[in-house]
Formats: C-alpha cells, sequence, structure tokens
C-alpha cells in the first residue's frame, strides 16, 4: 500500500471539507431561516409586513408592519455612510499617497486597534458620553437618536473602509501617477484624476463592505438609537433597527408563535440587504478585470 | 479522476443531514410529567412569576442537592387550572383565584390553600430635576399613549415628554399597559405611544433618566437610587396620592402594584412545605429582589 499518495488523499480530503463547510453553512443557515421566517406568511401578507407601519407584536390582534423598522435601519446606515466614507477614503489616500513611512505605520495600527474595539465597548461609551452631549448641544428631547447610532457605526464601518481603500490605492501602478505628474499635474491632481479613477472600483468594494458592517451591527445602535419604532422623519429622532429589534425581542418569544415566525422574517429582510450589499461590492471588483 | 465526484458527494449529504437533524431537533418543554418521587416538584403558572420561580428553584435545589423543582409558564389561569386537575404541586399566579375556580377545585376534592409569596410594584420615575411630584392614572395613561407631549399639560416645564418603556416581551411592559395604559380593564385596545422608546433593560431606563429631564419611564420599584424620583399616584383625581414605598405596597394602597400568590393543594407537607419556607425565608426574598420584585419584608 501506497502510505504516501493515502497521506496526500487524506490532506486533500480535509481540506476539501473545510473549503466546503463555509458554504454549506451559508446554505444551511439560509434554509433554516427560511423555514421559519416565511411561516410568518401564512398569516400576514408579505406586503403587509413590509410596508405595514405599525410593530407592535405581541398586542391582540398583532401587527407585523416593518416598514418603521426598514427605514429605521437605512436611515442609521445612510448616517454613517455620510460620516465615514469621507473621512475613510480621504485617510487612505493620506496614509497610501502622502504620509511618511513613519507615519504611515503608526496610523495603519491605530485603525487596525479601532477595529479590535468590541462594539458593546463604543455603545457603552457613546452612551455614557455621545447621548447626554448630542442632547446638550443640539437642544434635543433625547440624544438617544438615528445619528447617535450614525456616529458610532461610522467608528465601526472606518476600519474596514480605509484598509481595503488603502489596498486599492497601493494597488495602482507606480507609472500612472508617475506619467501624470511628468505630464505636469500637480501632485493633487495626479491623486484625484489619475490614482483615484484608476483605484475606484476597489474604492467602491471598500464603502460597500463597510456599509455591510454596518447595516448588520447590533449591540452598540440597540444602545444609542433609543428603539422607537416610529416612521422615522428626522436623523435626529429616535428610530429602531432591523437588527436591534431581534436582538431585543429573541430572548423571550415563544417558539412556533407568528412573533417568533416574524423576527426570522426580519432576518430573511436582512439577509437580502446584505446579500445586495455585497453583490454591488462583487460587481465592482470585478467590472475592473474586464 | 471521475471516480471522486460522488464520494465528494456523500461526504456533502451526509454532513448536510447531520447539520439539519441537529437544527430541526426540537426542544421538549419541561413539566409533562407529573410529579413522581418525594423529592421533586412540578410548578405552574403566571408567566410573570416564571423567572422568580426559576430563580427560587435554582437556589433551592443547591441548597438541597436532591430534590428536583420544575418551573414552566402558561399563564395565572393555566396554573390554577393544572392545580384543580392535579397535574401541579404549585400554581404560581398574579391575581386571587376566583370564585368559580374554587367551586371547580373543590368539586375535584382539591382544597387550594393561598400563600402570599412577593409583591410585585412598578415606580413610575422622572428626573429629579422635574417639578411633577405626582400624577394620576388618567395622566399617566395619556402620557404613555401619546396623548399628553408636554411637561406644561401636567403642570411642569415647558418640555417635551420623552417616553421610556421596557421591551414589548417584558412581564414589565405588559403589566404597565394593562394596569395603566388599559386600567385593569381587559376589553380596552390602549397601546403605547409609537414614539416611546424601548430599552433593553431597566437599568437603561434609570440610566437615561438620570440624565434626561424630559424622560418618564417605569420600572420594578426595587430598581430606585436618588439619581431618578418617584412620583406618588393616584388611582383617579379624587383619591389620595400614595408613594410607591414598599409599604404602600403591602397595605394595598399604592395602584400599580399587586401581590404575587402561589396556591398548593391543602396545607403545604414535605417537599413542598420545605420548598416555600425556603421561599419565604430571607434567603428566598433576596431572590425576590434579584429578579426586580419586592421581598415582603425588608
Amino acid at each position: 500500500m501506497n502510505l504516501k499518495s493515502l497521506k496526500e488523499q487524506i490532506i486533500e480530503k480535509t481540506i476539501f471539507l473545510c473549503g466546503v463547510t463555509s458554504v454549506l453553512f451559508v446554505v444551511l443557515i439560509f434554509i433554516f431561516l427560511a423555514k421559519e421566517g416565511f411561516a410568518l406568511f401564512k398569516t400576514v401578507h408579505p406586503a403587509d409586513f413590509l410596508t405595514g407601519r405599525r410593530w407592535y407584536p405581541i398586542s391582540d390582534p398583532p401587527q407585523f408592519g416593518i416598514l418603521p423598522l426598514i427605514l429605521g435601519s437605512l436611515y442609521v446606515t445612510f448616517g454613517a455612510t455620510l460620516i465615514s466614507v469621507p473621512i475613510g477614503v480621504a485617510s487612505a489616500v493620506y496614509i497610501s499617497e502622502i504620509a511618511s513611512s513613519r507615519v504611515r505605520e503608526v496610523l495603519k495600527s491605530g485603525i487596525e486597534l479601532l477595529a479590535a474595539i468590541p462594539s458593546v465597548v463604543l455603545g457603552f461609551i457613546g452612551i455614557t458620553t455621545l447621548v447626554p452631549f448630542m442632547r446638550n448641544a443640539l437642544n434635543l428631547p433625547t440624544g438617544l437618536t438615528a445619528f447617535s447610532g450614525s456616529l458610532m457605526l461610522a467608528f465601526m464601518a472606518m476600519p474596514t473602509i480605509v484598509s481595503i481603500a488603502e489596498d486599492a490605492i497601493t494597488a495602482v501602478p507606480k507609472k500612472y501617477k508617475e506619467a501624470a505628474l511628468a505630464l505636469g499635474a500637480t501632485h493633487w491632481q495626479a491623486i484625484w484624476r489619475v490614482v483615484l479613477r484608476a483605484a475606484s472600483s476597489g474604492i467602491v468594494a471598500a464603502i460597500m463592505l463597510g456599509i455591510g458592517r454596518v447595516i448588520g451591527e447590533t449591540m452598540a445602535v440597540m444602545m444609542v438609537t433609543g428603539n422607537a419604532s416610529r416612521m422615522p422623519t428626522s436623523l435626529f429622532l429616535p428610530v429602531r433597527t432591523l437588527t436591534a429589534t431581534v436582538a431585543a425581542e429573541m430572548g423571550e418569544t415563544v417558539q412556533g408563535s407568528a412573533h417568533y415566525h416574524a423576527l426570522f422574517a426580519i432576518g430573511i429582510v436582512l439577509f437580502v440587504i446584505t446579500f445586495i450589499i455585497n453583490l454591488i461590492a462583487d460587481w465592482a471588483v470585478h467590472r475592473k478585470s474586464k | 479522476m471521475p471516480f471522486k465526484i460522488p464520494q465528494h458527494r456523500r461526504i456533502l449529504c451526509s454532513l448536510f443531514i447531520c447539520v439539519l437533524s441537529l437544527t430541526s431537533c426540537s426542544r421538549k418543554g419541561a413539566g409533562d410529567s407529573k410529579s413522581g418521587g418525594h423529592d421533586s416538584i412540578q410548578i405552574k403558572g403566571s408567566d410573570t412569576m416564571v423567572n422568580l420561580g426559576q430563580a427560587w428553584s435554582e437556589e433551592f435545589m443547591r441548597e438541597f442537592p436532591n430534590t428536583f423543582v420544575a418551573v414552566t409558564g402558561g399563564g395565572s389561569g393555566t396554573g390554577i387550572a393544572a392545580l384543580i386537575a392535579g397535574t401541579c404541586d404549585i400554581a404560581e399566579s398574579s391575581r386571587k383565584m376566583k370564585e368559580k375556580e374554587f367551586a371547580e377545585a373543590r368539586q375535584n376534592g382539591i382544597e387550594p390553600v393561598e400563600l402570599q409569596v412577593a409583591l410585585d410594584g412598578l415606580a413610575v420615575v422622572v428626573n429629579p430635576q422635574n417639578p411633577v411630584e405626582r400624577l394620576t392614572i388618567d395622566q399617566l395613561a395619556d402620557i404613555f399613549t401619546g396623548k399628553i407631549r408636554n411637561w406644561r399639560e401636567v403642570g411642569g416645564e415647558d418640555r417635551p415628554i420623552v417616553l421610556l418603556s421596557r421591551e414589548v416581551n417584558s412581564g414589565t411592559h405588559v403589566y404597565f399597559k394593562e394596569r395603566v395604559l388599559r386600567h385593569g380593564d381587559d376589553k380596552r385596545k390602549e397601546e403605547f405611544d409609537e414614539g416611546a422608546l424601548l430599552m433593553p433593560s431597566s437599568q437603561a431606563i434609570a440610566d437615561e433618566i438620570a440624565q434626561n429631564p424630559n424622560t418618564i419611564g417605569y420600572y420594578g420599584m426595587g430598581y430606585s437610587n436618588p439619581t431618578q424620583k418617584l412620583l406618588a399616584i393616584a388611582k383617579d383625581k379624587n383619591s389620595p396620592y400614595h408613594e410607591p414605598t414598599i409599604e404602600n405596597v403591602m397595605k394595598g394602597d399604592y395602584y400599580i402594584s399587586r401581590p404575587l400568590l402561589m396556591y398548593t393543594n391543602g396545607q403545604p407537607k414535605e417537599i413542598v412545605k420545605k420548598f416555600l419556607d425556603f421561599v419565604l425565608s430571607e434567603e428566598g426574598q433576596k431572590v425576590v429582589r434579584a429578579v426586580d420584585f419586592v421581598p415582603l419584608t425588608k
């Protein structure tokens, strides 16, 4: 018997298994979500679920309208994107194009450190410092608002955006920039018109992954957004997000009840949203290679 | 090597089935078995009291390792029905048994004995800077359903009212809704205003109240501390106001409170007596405070 080939075989199989498990888990998670979530639509029409404006899951009769929750998630994500994208891309440009190698090392490790802060810690800092500050500074009824959530989430999305965008910018061939400078462009013109253009697909991917991180975040959001399931009309009012709803209510629902299925249906909605975001990111990356 | 493909499929399939069977494995509720030996107790009833009952049973089983106490919910009515049917040893109830239920029990040869084990009292809380000291239940109901939106309307400063509530699944949320918003009438349909902030814990409510003078919230009486102010409550305009104190709750004067009860068949004996003695002991009452209810003694 050939021991060597047996060993090869075993190693091959093991690696194969590792490779398929992650795909398998995604499929299984989706099957489980679908099985539990779609059960809701036996009693509630999907259109009522998606466009209903009232979320009173344990009232009699219960009302499962998640439009305020979807909008809540979108408001918080929109605010976070507005804050984190300009800052994130700008710091990626600075790190890869302008900073000296010493400054670059310090900044890069600082940003990695930011990524390592657990979200519950950020939420806690937010609730003790940011929330009272926002209320006093802007004279709001309460500091627990969508904007507070956006600020916290911007901190969380920043490391993803900076590090991927920085990779994309660094990957732009040096000769592009050199050629631009040789043609008489200033440093800024070379960065803005040549390097950023060339790296645009990577930067879009960075932004999309950052947004994906933001929309799925739960803990910090639940702590600082106030969780009121009212139709949001302003960034400076309390909102309730999809993720916070699932996290807050899953613990004590009766298994198999309509409320339980509704929470899984929210999971499906979140899954679809992140799927679309990843699809866009993927499309952005592959657009370049054509 | 074409022979490899079916093998891969087999591995995939078996893994698939394995994980699938794991996820679909249904959980079976406890409490199906009837209380058999002398060393096990079946407790059933009030959903409000499930956590309390479980906390007691855990402590009790730690102290007496050869015993087993199973606690299940379902509602006060379910617990009392089970006691009448003889399928539980202790029924937990957040309301008194009705005359009709007593009659049914006697017909079945069951003699329910009532024991008060703890109190459930909710304090209505505002920031100490807020000049409002007291409210009637009608005012409270109007505030929490969103009819009153400014403190000026109830004798306070010109400030918007920010409502703080617990999550919908919390027993506290449900009790406050039934007792205050619906005035204890289960035919009424009032709901919390949708602008109410649903906070993940009593602590989160306490923290927000401590730093924001616009807020009003409620939580178990055991939670209060000097950074919040407790309001005196009157049943209606013509009734006296009462502070949420343990004495007032015990006398039955404070409106947003109720006794938590346990019913047994006849005077408790053996292990059931041992358990109830533990519940009423100093240690048992410490557990009451730990899960946010009001102990019978200080």
